[in-house]
């Protein structure tokens, strides 16, 4: 389901959260929990709906001072497996 | 090294008092005997104490926590302080109202048990007319955009329906499925000669539960958990005694799991009189089975010692009498024979009457 093209948001049972201790964001959903590193939490943060695939690795890209074509296969594979874990929906 | 516990997820047992009175009740047999239910503040205070503590996670159960007249204020509590919220409920008694009242104020997720796929069934295992009802509230989970898990427990005589119970789930549209097999402590192992299944029927629901995790992957997440009784190794029971859970009982003891006040020689502290962080830390319970120190052979030289921690201390008491004892489950334990011999008892079809527990949501409601 995901590509550049998509706009993904996360799932209604997923929640971002800071965590104090870890200084961290954690994904949360029933029962469980990810902590993600810094660039995760970024890619996450841009899954509002709004942002297509390619704008998430256009921003990507410009904050770490990447090109494009290098940040786009790792955030689309990083979005499908939160995408299997059925924590992010597509919106059309 | 040890990693310093921390606690991320917070069970808060609101109540004992339940209109359904299940087989495999996961409250104490003695619920009855217990002191009167936390007031309002003093739960509010123990969800504060439990975020400074590390916790993100909080579970809202009981018994049934519809029966508190201060769900809505909890809910808030919870939401302030940034908790993920799950209400783990039966659904009754619940109107469409309320679920929306507390959805605006927060609630994350709704978990729904139901008991099988059909009304008769189903309410013979909860000793109450609920099925219906059920699907009812499921469909107002759904319809008012909260997530919604649907938990089964699974036992002798709906193992053969996971099939049916997948069918349902989609049907629902659960975002979670929680296929989870009845574990053999209190009301469970009391009544353990009508629910423990065949080992071929429940690996016939293993397989149809991993062909539907596959064929829905990303749409439905599907939990399969075996019974202990049918593994080979003990899981790690709440992830180690005192490392990631923390429980607190409606009358207000700061437990490590559902079950550990039931344990003979040890002592539990209340929210009442101690600050949470002190209870977890430096309590006598919490610390009785954190680390290696307490286990007896062959736990202590084991590999798996710091996998699945000496697995459950609740089984190992109530099948031995001796909380320190190996968890029998272990093919290693010297009392493994009492699983065996458990397993070889099974005859199906069920031939066994169920033993309920008291229905309790019409006791008067005690506040603190």
């Amino acid at each position: 389901m995901i590509s550049s093209s998509t706009r993904p948001r996360l799932a209604s049972k997923a929640r971002l959260r800071f965590d104090r201790k870890s200084t961290r964001y954690m994904l949360l959903y029933p029962e469980k929990g990810l902590v993600l590193n810094p660039t995760s939490a970024d890619i996450l943060k841009l899954c509002t709906g709004e942002h297509t695939v390619a704008a998430i690795v256009q921003q990507l890209a410009e904050k770490y001072s990447k090109d494009a074509l290098e940040v786009e296969p790792e955030v689309v594979a990083f979005l499908r497996t939160i995408a299997d874990r059925g924590l992010l929906q597509d919106v059309p | 090294m040890t990693e310093e516990p921390r606690p991320y997820t917070l069970i808060a047992e609101l109540t004992y008092r339940c209109p359904l009175r299940c087989v495999y009740c996961s409250n104490p047999l003695d619920y009855t005997r217990h002191d009167a239910e936390l007031d309002t503040a003093t739960w509010q205070r123990v969800f504060r104490e439990a975020e400074e503590l590390g916790v993100v996670q909080l579970n809202l159960t009981g018994g049934e926590p519809l029966v508190r007249d201060d769900l809505e204020a909890l809910v808030t509590a919870a939401r302030e302080l940034d908790l993920y919220t799950n209400l783990i409920t039966s659904g009754i008694p619940l109107s469409r109202a309320r679920l929306e009242r507390v959805r605006d104020l927060g609630l994350d997720n709704v978990q729904i048990s139901i008991q099988d796929v059909r009304a008769a069934e189903s309410d013979r295992i909860a000793g109450h007319r609920a099925f219906d009802r059920k699907l009812e509230v499921a469909g107002w989970v759904k319809a008012l955009g909260l997530p919604l898990t649907l938990n089964v427990v699974l036992h002798r005589d709906n193992l053969d329906h996971v099939v049916d119970v997948i069918a349902l789930a989609e049907r629902l549209g659960a975002d979670r499925l929680e296929l989870a097999n009845t574990q053999y402590l209190g009301w469970a192992l009391l009544n353990r000669a009508a629910l423990l299944p065949t080992r071929e029927q429940l690996e016939r629901a293993r397989v149809v539960a991993a062909e539907a995790r596959q064929r829905l992957r990303g749409r439905m997440e599907v939990l399969f958990v075996v019974p202990d009784y049918y593994r080979d190794v003990p899981p790690a029971c709440m992830d180690g005694w005192g490392r990631r859970f923390l429980l607190v009982s409606p009358g207000g003891l700061a437990l490590p799991c559902h079950a550990a006040h039931t344990l003979a020689g040890l002592t539990f502290d209340n929210v009442k009189d101690r600050p949470l962080a002190e209870i977890w830390k430096h309590s006598d319970g919490f610390n009785a089975f954190r680390g290696e120190g307490w286990m007896p052979e062959p736990c202590r030289s084991c590999d798996r010692r710091v996998v699945d921690f000496g697995g459950c201390r609740c089984q190992a008491f109530q099948l031995t009498g001796r909380a320190h004892a190996t968890d029998p489950v272990c093919g290693l334990s010297p009392d493994h024979q009492l699983i065996e011999a458990a397993r070889a008892a099974v005859t199906a079809p069920t031939t066994v009457a169920f033993r309920y527990r008291a229905p309790t949501a019409t006791a008067p409601h005690t506040l603190g």
